[in-house]
C-alpha cells in the first residue's frame, strides 16, 4: 500500500468547484432530440384510415376508430392511440403507406382527470383530440432511403408497340408466377380496395391467397363477386387500383392483373371442380334480357340460387359490349368465352338471335317469367350534331369495333379520324391503326380530361395515335375526289360561372382542314327502351333518358329489375357485374316470398 | 480467506442451522447490493457467506414465448428489452439471426453503423458497471460521474435513433436512419469527456487504497474454471484467457478495426476492473476509428419482402455476439412460417450470476457480497428470458 493510494481518493474534491452536469427539468422542461420518438401527431387530411399502423402495432396500441363518414378511399376511421400500452417503436410511422403518421419531439403530457377513465386519458386521437404537441415541427418521422413497404409495382410485361399494330393478338402477356408473388407480397391488405369496388370484390383475401400459392381458393373468392374473373382480370377500370393505400406515396398493387394471373393458372376444365356449385332447382323462371357482363353475371346467380334461367340476346353471340365493343387485343375471344361457357355450364339456357320487341315480344317474355332482369345496356351512339354526318364513310366507333368482331370485311382507308376521347375513341383509333391506317384523335378538351383511361391513352400513344386537343369539330364535306374533308375549329378553355370543369369555347374564325378516308365519332352512346312496350309495360314508369328504379334495380314494376349501363352511371363491365349480383339477391328475395 | 467455522467440502457447508451459530440471509430481491431483480439466499455464520443459493423469476417477462407468438418484424421492438443496459446487442442479434435465415446481405454502409452503434452501447454500457462496481464499494460519487457521462452517450442515441434507452435502430435488413448532421463532432465531446472520466476513475478508484484492500483477492475465477463455469468475456479475460468473438469469430466490420484482447492476470474483482476499465477506453478508440473510417454515403437499409406477412425459410441458426458480459448469443428456429417458432436467448448472466456465483461467494464478506456481484457484471433479465 502506497502513500499516494490513500490521498488519491481526495481528488475527487477537485469536482466540487465544477460546474454540475445535472439540469433543473422542473423549472424549464428539457427538449427532446429533433428526431425524438414521442407523442404522435396525424394529418388527419393526409390519412386514409387503413389501419396499417393498428396492423404492425404488436401492443395493440393502435385501435382505429370512426370520426367522420366513410369517403371515395377513405374508411373514415382514424388511429386512436394508448399510452399505456405504447413501446414508441415508431413502426407505424415507418409503414404508414399515406405517410401522414408522425411523431413529435414532446414526451410531457399532462391532463388532469384522476377522476376518469383511463381510457380517455391515456389515449387520444392523434389529429382529432387537439393537443399542444400538434404543433410542434420537430419529431420522428420516416427517415428518407428507409421503406419497409415495397412502392412500385411488378412492371407487366407487354409486346412493343411497333409488334402490336401488325395484329389483335392479346398485348399483354401477363405475370409469370414469381412475378405475381412479389407483387402480391406488396399488399398491405387494409381492404380500401374492396369499399370501392362496385361489386365489394374480397380483394386483399385473394391476393393473398395468391401469395399463399392457393388458385383454387383465390378462384372461389373470385366467383363470390364476380363470375367473369377472366373479363375483369383485363379490361375492368379497376376504381380499386385509384384508391390502393400504397398509391399514396408510391404505385398502387396491380389488383386487376393479379385477377388475370388467377384465371391464367386455373384450367377452365377445372372450374366445376374448384367451385363445385350445387344447385337445387327452385322452380322459378327468370327471364334476362341481354347477355354482357350484367346479365351474365345475375344468370351466374341465380343460376346458383336454383333458378331457371333464360337470357335473350339479339346477337349472334353472347357478351355484348365485351365482345363487341372491346377489341381482341385487350380481350381475346378465347378468355371471354372461358367465362361465358362456365355460366351456361350450369343450366343457363341462352336464346341467341333473339330481339325482344322483334322475334319475341315483351308482352310474351312477361307473361312466361317470374321475374326479369333487363340489361341491354347503351347502343345507340350519339351524333356529333354537323354538317355532313350522314355522309357514307362517317360511322360510329361501335360499329367498326362491331364489325371487326364480325369479321366483316372493312376498309378505313389511309387516314382515320376519331372524334372523341372515351374508351370507345380509343379502342376505335387503335383498332384503326391496326388495320393500317394512319389516326388522328380529335378531342374537345384538355389530354388531362380525357375520360379514356389513362393507360389506354398512353399506349395509344406509344402505337402512333395522334392527338388533337381542344378541337371542336364544324363540318364534314365530302371532297369531289371522294375522301372526306373534316373543318374543325380550335377551342379554348373557359371557367365559367356554375361549371365545375373549364368549358372548351370556340375560338372565333377558328378553322382548320383535315383529311380522312373515314371519320370514326365515338362520343358516347345512349339508351333505347323503345322495345318495351305493350301491357307489361305499363307499370314501369319511363323518364325521358332512363328507367326509374330503386338501388337494386327495381323498376316501379317488383318483378322487372334493370341493370348494367342502363342503370349504373360509370358504365363499366365491373359495376354492370355488381348490378347483376344486386338484382339477382333482390330477385331471389322476391321470388322466395 | 479461512474460515474458522465447518469447512466448505465442494462448495457445500456442513453445518447445522439449528445450532444458532448460523444465520439464513436475503440479499435482494430488493436491496441496492444486487443488480437488478434476483436474489441471494445467504447462510452466513458471523460476517461470512458459507453458502450461496441464488434465486431469479422476479422478472420473467416470457420474451422467448412472446416471440413464438409474434411476426418477426414485431419480435424486433421486442428483444431490445431483454437487456436494459445494453440493448443493441439483442437488437443485433436478432436482425442478423434473421437475415441468415432469409439469405441475406445488409448493406456496407449498414454494417458500420451497426458496428458503431454497437460500441457507443458498450461505452454506455461499461460506464454504468463501473458506476455500479463503485457503488456497490461504498464510493458513491463515482457512480453520480459515470451515470452522468453515461446520460451524456444517450442523448447522441436519443439524438441518431430518436430514443435514448431502447433504440430500436438495427431493423432487420439494415438500419433505420442515418447519423444526423453533426453528431460526429458531437459524439467526440462526449466520448474525450467520458475519456477524461477516465483518468479521473484511475486516480480516484483503481489507485483507492480501499478498493484495493476489498477488491483484491475477491472472486478469484481460476483458468480451470472458464470451461466448466462457462466463463466468457471481461470475467474471462480477468483470468488471463485471451477470449473475444470480435477477434475470434469477427462479425459486422471488426476484422476491419485495429485493437487487441486486454487481458490481466490478477483473476480477482479487481483485475476485472481493470479489464473493464481498459476497455472503455478501447470502445471509445474503436468508435473514433469507426467514425473516421466509415464510408459515407450509400444504402443503409435493404427493403425485406413485405413484413407484414413476412415467412421466413425452414431453418435454424446460432448467431453470437460479444457483448459487455461476454458471448450473447441468439438460437432461432423457423418452421417456415411467419413467427419464429423458438427463439433462445443466451445471456451470459446466466451462468455468471447462478452457478458462478453461487460457487465465488463462499467465504466471502457479507459486506463484499454485492461487490462481488457486481464484479461478475450480470443482468437479471438475460437469465429471464
Amino acid at each position: 500500500m502506497k502513500l499516494k493510494d490513500i490521498l488519491s481518493p481526495f481528488y475527487v474534491w477537485k469536482r466540487a468547484f465544477e460546474k454540475p452536469f445535472s439540469v433543473a427539468t422542473l423549472k424549464e422542461a428539457r427538449e427532446g432530440a429533433p428526431s425524438y420518438r414521442g407523442f404522435h401527431k396525424n394529418d388527419i387530411e393526409k390519412c386514409i384510415g387503413c389501419g396499417t399502423c393498428a396492423e404492425i402495432c404488436q401492443n395493440a396500441t393502435i385501435d382505429m376508430v370512426p370520426v367522420k363518414d366513410a369517403q371515395h378511399g377513405d374508411s373514415g376511421l382514424r388511429p386512436r392511440i394508448d399510452y399505456g400500452r405504447c413501446c414508441w417503436c415508431a413502426l407505424c410511422v415507418d409503414i404508414c403507406p399515406s405517410g401522414s403518421l408522425t411523431m413529435s419531439n414532446s414526451y410531457i403530457w399532462v391532463e388532469d382527470g384522476l377522476d376518469r377513465d383511463v381510457r380517455e386519458t391515456y389515449c387520444y386521437i392523434p389529429g382529432v383530440d387537439q393537443k399542444p404537441w400538434d404543433e410542434i415541427e420537430a419529431g420522428y418521422k420516416k427517415p428518407d432511403n428507409y421503406e419497409l413497404l415495397h412502392l412500385n409495382r411488378i412492371k407487366m410485361p407487354h409486346m412493343p408497340a411497333e409488334e402490336r399494330l401488325l395484329s389483335f393478338t392479346e398485348m399483354v402477356h401477363g405475370y409469370s408466377r414469381e412475378m405475381a408473388l412479389a407483387e402480391a407480397d406488396r399488399c398491405i391488405q387494409c381492404g380500401i380496395c374492396t369499399a370501392t369496388c362496385p361489386a365489394h370484390m374480397d380483394i386483399p383475401k385473394y391476393i393473398k391467397a395468391i401469395r399463399e400459392d392457393e388458385i383454387p381458393t383465390a378462384l372461389k373468392i373470385l366467383y363470390d363477386t364476380n363470375p367473369m374473373p377472366g373479363v375483369c382480370g383485363r379490361v375492368c377500370t379497376r376504381k380499386c387500383e385509384d384508391v390502393c393505400a400504397l398509391s399514396h406515396r408510391g404505385e398502387a398493387i396491380s389488383i386487376r392483373w393479379l385477377k388475370r394471373y388467377i384465371t391464367d393458372c386455373a384450367e377452365s376444365g377445372d372450374y366445376a371442380k374448384i367451385l363445385c356449385d350445387e344447385i337445387e332447382p327452385s322452380g322459378k323462371k327468370v327471364a334476362i334480357i341481354g347477355s354482357g357482363p350484367g346479365g351474365l353475371s345475375a344468370a351466374y346467380y341465380l343460376r346458383s340460387m336454383g333458378h331457371e334461367v333464360h337470357v335473350f340476346e339479339k346477337q349472334a353471340a353472347a357478351g355484348g359490349m365485351l365482345r363487341y365493343g372491346i377489341p381482341a387485343y385487350r380481350l381475346p375471344y378465347e378468355k371471354l368465352d372461358q367465362d361465358i361457357d362456365y355460366i351456361l355450364s350450369l343450366g343457363v339456357k341462352l336464346h341467341l338471335n333473339t330481339c325482344i320487341g322483334k322475334d319475341l315480344s315483351f308482352d310474351k317474355v312477361y307473361e312466361n317469367h317470374d321475374a326479369i332482369f333487363i340489361s341491354t345496356g347503351l347502343f345507340e351512339p350519339y351524333r356529333i350534331g354537323i354538317n355532313g354526318e350522314d355522309n357514307p364513310g362517317v360511322i360510329s366507333g361501335l360499329k367498326l369495333l362491331s364489325d371487326v368482331t364480325n369479321d366483316l370485311p372493312i376498309a378505313v382507308g389511309a387516314h382515320v379520324v376519331v372524334v372523341g376521347g372515351g374508351n370507345v375513341a380509343m379502342d376505335a383509333a387503335r383498332t384503326a391503326r391496326r388495320m393500317g391506317a394512319e389516326v388522328t384523335v380529335l378531342y374537345r378538351r384538355r389530354l388531362e380530361d380525357m375520360p379514356a383511361d389513362r393507360e389506354e391513352i398512353d399506349e395509344a400513344l406509344e402505337e402512333g395515335v395522334l392527338f388533337v386537343c381542344q378541337a371542336i369539330p364544324l363540318e364534314i364535306v365530302k371532297s369531289a375526289s371522294g375522301r372526306l374533308e373534316m373543318y374543325w375549329g380550335k377551342a379554348e378553355m373557359v371557367i365559367q360561372e356554375g361549371s365545375k370543369r373549364p368549358q372548351p369555347i370556340l375560338i372565333e374564325g377558328s378553322r382548320e382542314e383535315l383529311i380522312a378516308d373515314t371519320i370514326i365519332s365515338a362520343i358516347g352512346q345512349g339508351m333505347n327502351f323503345t322495345w318495351m312496350d305493350g301491357e307489361a309495360s305499363a307499370q314501369i314508369k319511363f323518364g325521358k333518358w332512363n328507367i326509374e328504379a330503386d338501388r337494386y334495380g327495381r323498376t316501379t314494376d317488383e318483378k322487372v329489375f334493370i341493370g348494367g349501363d342502363m342503370f349504373n352511371k360509370t358504365a363499366d363491365a365491373i359495376s354492370a357485374i355488381a348490378d347483376g349480383h344486386r338484382s339477382a339477391k333482390a330477385i331471389d328475395t322476391l321470388l322466395q316470398n | 480467506m479461512q474460515s474458522l467455522y465447518p469447512p466448505v467440502k465442494n462448495g457445500k457447508a456442513t453445518y447445522d442451522l439449528e445450532s444458532q451459530k448460523y444465520l439464513k440471509l436475503w440479499q435482494g430481491p430488493q436491496h441496492p447490493g444486487v443488480t437488478g431483480n434476483m436474489s441471494l439466499e445467504l447462510d452466513i455464520c458471523g460476517d461470512q457467506v458459507i453458502n450461496c443459493n441464488t434465486h431469479v423469476g422476479y422478472l420473467h417477462r416470457g420474451f422467448e414465448k412472446l416471440m413464438e407468438r409474434r411476426r418477426y418484424i414485431n419480435s424486433f421492438p421486442l428483444v431490445c428489452r431483454i437487456c436494459v443496459p445494453e440493448p443493441d446487442t439483442n437488437e443485433y442479434l436478432f436482425a442478423a439471426a434473421m437475415e441468415e435465415l432469409l439469405g441475406i446481405d445488409i448493406p456496407e454502409r449498414a454494417k458500420w453503423l451497426r458496428t458503431l452503434n454497437l460500441e457507443l452501447s458498450r461505452l454506455a454500457s461499461y460506464l454504468m458497471w463501473m458506476g455500479g462496481q463503485a457503488g456497490a464499494f461504498g464510493m458513491g460519487t463515482i457512480a453520480q460521474w459515470c451515470l452522468a457521462h453515461r446520460d451524456f452517450v444517450l442523448d447522441l442515441f436519443e439524438e441518431w435513433t430518436g430514443a435514448r434507452i431502447y433504440h430500436m435502430y438495427m431493423i432487420p435488413g439494415g438500419v433505420r436512419g442515418e447519423l444526423p448532421e453533426g453528431w460526429t463532432g458531437r459524439a467526440e465531446k462526449v466520448i474525450s469527456a467520458a475519456e477524461k472520466l477516465l483518468g479521473e476513475i484511475e486516480q480516484v478508484f483503481i489507485n483507492n487504497a480501499i478498493f484495493k484492500l476489498r477488491a483484491q483477492g475477491l472472486g478469484i475465477i481460476e483458468p480451470e474454471m472458464i470451461d466448466p463455469y462457462a466463463v466468457v468475456g471481461p470475467n474471462a479475460r480477468g483470468s488471463g484467457i485471451k477470449r473475444d468473438l470480435r477477434k475470434d469469430t469477427p462479425y459486422l466490420i471488426y476484422d476491419q478495426l485495429s485493437f487487441d484482447i486486454i487481458t490481466e492476470n490478477s483473476k480477482d474483482a479487481y483485475g476485472r476492473f481493470l479489464v473493464r476499465w481498459r476497455e472503455t477506453q478501447q470502445a471509445i478508440d474503436l468508435i473514433r476509428q469507426i467514425i473516421k473510417d466509415m464510408p459515407t454515403g450509400g444504402a443503409f437499409h435493404l427493403t425485406l419482402p413485405n413484413v407484414l406477412h413476412l415467412k421466413v425459410p425452414k431453418g435454424q441458426t446460432y448467431v453470437k455476439a460479444e457483448s459487455t458480459r461476454g458471448e450473447y448469443g441468439y438460437f432461432m428456429v423457423s418452421d417456415g412460417s411467419a413467427f419464429p417458432r423458438k427463439v433462445t436467448v443466451r445471456g451470459p448472466s446466466f451462468s455468471h450470476a447462478m452457478a458462478l456465483l453461487e460457487y465465488l461467494a463462499v467465504g466471502v464478506n457479507i459486506a463484499d457480497v454485492a461487490g462481488l456481484m457486481v464484479s461478475l457484471h450480470t443482468y437479471p433479465p438475460e437469465i429471464e428470458r
